[in-house]
This record gives C-alpha cells, sequence and structure tokens, in this order.
C-alpha cells in the first residue's frame, strides 16, 4: 500500500512489504542524510499527554531533515481538550501542518484525529494502545543489531501483561520467522489474544519465569519495566522486581552476541554495569528513533517514495 | 404445536424464533422497537428441546431486512427467522453475521475514545466461532459474553 496521505495509527495496519519499506528508507536516511527532504513543510506535535522523550525524537528527527515545527506539550495531565471535542482540535490544525504527530492518553484518540484530519496522522502514543513508531525502531534495532529480521529467537521479559511495546513488537515480529519466549512472572504473561493469534500465524514460543534457563537460546532480550501499580501487594512487587533485574553476570548465560534491548527509560530493571558491553543496545535503540520517524515523515507526506 | 399458543400467529410480518431467553430483550433493542408502529409479541422461557429456554419475538405488519437480521446474529447465531403472510411462512431469511458492526454495539473499554467524545463505534468480527469483534479505535477484542449494547 502507498504511504503518501497514510496515518500510521497501529502496527496492526502493516503489511511486512510495509514494515520493509519504512525500514529501508530509514537505512538510507541514516546513511545518506537529506537536510532539506521537508523544506517548506511544518509538523504539529500534539501532546495531549506528556512524554519528553517521544517529543523530542521526533523534533529532532523532523529538524534534521530541514522541516519547521509547531505544537503544544500538556503537562497537565488531568484536563485533556478543555472543552473542545478532539475532532475539532484536529480540525483546526491540519489547516496549519502538513503532518500531524499525536499522542494522546485515550485509547482510539489517534484514529478518530486520523479520520477527522485532512493530513497524515503519526499516532505517538494513545495510552495503553499503540505506538507505532516505537515498533519500527525496535524492529530496525533489531534489524541493524543482527544484520537480519528472519530466524531470530527473541525473549521478552518482564511486564508482558501490560507492555504496549511488547504487544506490538510481538505483531510485528510475527511477520518473519521468529521463536519468541516470554520470561515473567505468572501473573504478568503475554495475555492469551496474542498467544492465540501467534498460535494461528505458526510462531513458536516458550512461556518461561526464569530467564537465566532460556538465556542461552536468545539473540534478542527485549527488557521491559515491572510497575510497582501493577500490583496491589508491595512485598510480592518487591520480591518479583529483583527476579527480572539484570546485570552483566548475565551474559555468562546467554549467546556472545546477545543484543538487550528496552524501550526507556529504565529504573532499575537493567544494571549500569551492562552499559559499557556491546550487546547494550538500547542507547544506540533509542537513537534509531530519528532515522525511523525521518523515514514515516518523508513516507506519508509523500516526500519519499 | 401447543407451544406457541402462548403468544398468538401473526397475519403478516416476521417471527425471530430461538432466541436465548437471557438475550431476548437484548435483541428487541436492537431492533430498536421505539420506532415501530407495529404491533410486537415477545414470550420468552419457552421450553424448548433444542436449547432449553427460548425466546421468540413476533412482529406484525413489519419484513425485517438481510441487514437487520444480520445485526441479530451478534446477540443470538442461531435464530431462525420467518418471514410470515397470510399465516403461514412465506420465506426463511439466513442469519449471517456481518463483517463489520457499526454503532449498536458499546466497547467494553471505559478508556476508548467511544466512551470518551462522540463518535460511533464500529468493530470488526475477527472470529466467527467463537465470535470475537476488535474495536477499531482502541483494538480490544471482545467477545460476545462482553458485548453490551448503547
Ligand atoms: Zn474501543
Amino acid at each position: 500500500m502507498t504511504f503518501k496521505g497514510r496515518s500510521i495509527i497501529s502496527i496492526r495496519d502493516f503489511s511486512k512489504q510495509d514494515l520493509l519499506t519504512v525500514l529501508s528508507h530509514a537505512k538510507k536516511l541514516e546513511k545518506t542524510p537529506q537536510p532539506n527532504l521537508m523544506k517548506n513543510k511544518v509538523m504539529a506535535t500534539l501532546f495531549f499527554e506528556p512524554s519528553t522523550r517521544t517529543r523530542l525524537s521526533f523534533v529532532s528527527a523532523m529538524e534534521k531533515i530541514g522541516g519547521s515545527i509547531l505544537g503544544f506539550e500538556n503537562t497537565d495531565t488531568t484536563s485533556v481538550t478543555k472543552g473542545e471535542t478532539l475532532w475539532d482540535t484536529i480540525k483546526m490544525v491540519d489547516q496549519y501542518a502538513d503532518v500531524i504527530v499525536m499522542r494522546h492518553s485515550i485509547e482510539g484518540a489517534a484514529r478518530l484525529a486520523s479520520e477527522a484530519s485532512a493530513v497524515p496522522v503519526i499516532n505517538a502514543g494513545d495510552g495503553a494502545n499503540q505506538h507505532p513508531t516505537q515498533t519500527l525502531l525496535d524492529l530496525y534495532t533489531i534489524q541493524k543489531e543482527k544484520g537480519k529480521l528472519d530466524g531470530l529467537n527473541v525473549g521478552f521479559v518482564g511486564d508482558l501483561k501490560y507492555g504496549r511495546t511488547v504487544h506490538s513488537l510481538c505483531i510485528a515480529m510475527s511477520h518473519f520467522k521468529t521463536k519468541m519466549f516470554f520470561i515473567a512472572p505468572k501473573a504478568l504473561q503475554m495475555p492469551k489474544s496474542y498467544l492465540e493469534d501467534l498460535k494461528k500465524n505458526n510462531i513458536p514460543y516458550v512461556l518461561e519465569e526464569d530467564l537465566e534457563k532460556v538465556a542461552k537460546d536468545m539473540d534478542i532480550i527485549y527488557m521491559t519495566r515491572i510497575q510497582k501499580e501493577r500490583f496491589t501487594d508491595p512485598v510480592e512487587y518487591n520480591k518479583l522486581k529483583g527476579v527480572y533485574q539484570i546485570d552483566a553476570s548475565l551474559l555468562k548465560h546467554t549467546k556472545k552476541n546477545v543484543s538487550i534491548l528496552h524501550p526507556l527509560p529504565r529504573v532499575d530493571e537493567i544494571s549500569t554495569d551492562l552499559d559499557e558491553t556491546p550487546n547494550a543496545a538500547y542507547f544506540r535503540q533509542a537513537g534509531n528513533g530519528v532515522p525511523v520517524r525521518q523515514a514515516i515523515i518523508g513516507l506519508v507526506t509523500g516526500k519519499l517514495k | 404445536m401447543k407451544k406457541e399458543i402462548i403468544i398468538p400467529a401473526i397475519k403478516n410480518g416476521t417471527v425471530i424464533d430461538h432466541i436465548p431467553s437471557r438475550v431476548t430483550f437484548r435483541v428487541m433493542r436492537l431492533l430498536d422497537p421505539q420506532e415501530y408502529e407495529h404491533t410486537i409479541n415477545v414470550a420468552l422461557n419457552l421450553e424448548s428441546d433444542k436449547m432449553g429456554k427460548k425466546g421468540i419475538i413476533k412482529i406484525s405488519d413489519r419484513v425485517l431486512t438481510q441487514e437487520e437480521v444480520n445485526k441479530v446474529s451478534i446477540l443470538a447465531p442461531e435464530v431462525s427467522v420467518s418471514i410470515i403472510k397470510d399465516y403461514s411462512v412465506k420465506k426463511k431469511i439466513v442469519v449471517k453475521l456481518p463483517e463489520r458492526i457499526e454503532k449498536i454495539v458499546k466497547c467494553n473499554n471505559p478508556k476508548c475514545i467511544t466512551n470518551i467524545e462522540p463518535v460511533d463505534t464500529s468493530f470488526s468480527v475477527i472470529s466467527k466461532k467463537p465470535l470475537k469483534i476488535r474495536c477499531k479505535y482502541c483494538e480490544r477484542s471482545m467477545s460476545r459474553e462482553d458485548i453490551a449494547l448503547w
């Protein structure tokens, strides 16, 4: 499907070819920067919910390809849209911008915005639902670290029940020959609906509680944070939290070239003694957001083909 | 036959039979009887050899469209629908689950935009048996037990 004019709302909307198209453009842009690609084009960043990290990545991406930016970041998380409907806000903003990047706490807000908007909308996170550019940069990172997307063993660790990034990456990796390992306490395991979809797509997977037990099989370890808010019992939280903290000693149990990813920010689930190892891919991963977001901005505005 | 006597036969119209008793009133609501000017007879908790307790709805002088019948299948996939003319069955309508379900179903995710802003809901049917539908907006999937109507 052509990207020009298309909104980027959910990773479910991507075919395998779509994913590969974005990755190949990102690769080209990283190799050969195009500082005038988006000259005279405007990107609106509508952050109804604050996310400095994501916003900076989009801003940096756009500025490096010559575009300009307008927008806001709402730091008061309690008021979402002071009386005006999202529909009306978008109907106003699309008069000023060539592309809209939107973050919102309400699930489905991005899809609705894309229906209101005359210009493409890029979903930069809608509540617990989707954050497709994160997934694309995760995919790009895996491809860059491993030189391929097929034939990899990918382990997801931590909070797999609520982890939005895990769910989306699981959907995206299902397009490739992957074996998945879900390493989590039983209470935070992958939701059944995702496992059913994997079965349907003939993707083999393993459910496991003990990371060390399966660490040797993995090419990618995708870490996530276990959040305190998910637990009613703080004792239970403190007990589990430690189990899924990793440090350099984990590397004794892994393949030599395992890549460790994390959507960031981390709290204490990855010890800093891993940072200096070649296996730590998480900072490179964050940097990969720039070419990936440039590729998406360029594609949906028709500047890249 | 004697079971049927509980509700009188209609001369012309539509009979929806074999509705699971507990969803009978929801089927009624789905068909939006407020708009009808016709006589509607409803019975539930009828004995049925096939399904235990069943409900039945008879609408006089109104022929349901295929689209309306398909809507019913969201709640009650096994119903039988007959068009009646002069007290006899003129036509049986085969119930078919639609590919998409627009407006009539409410998303069960309280954080979904459709429960917060004035937006019509829209679901795609991702599995027919057992029924599973996915909200176009928040992408949560729901099974038949989760389905509530507006
Ligand atoms: Zn929804």
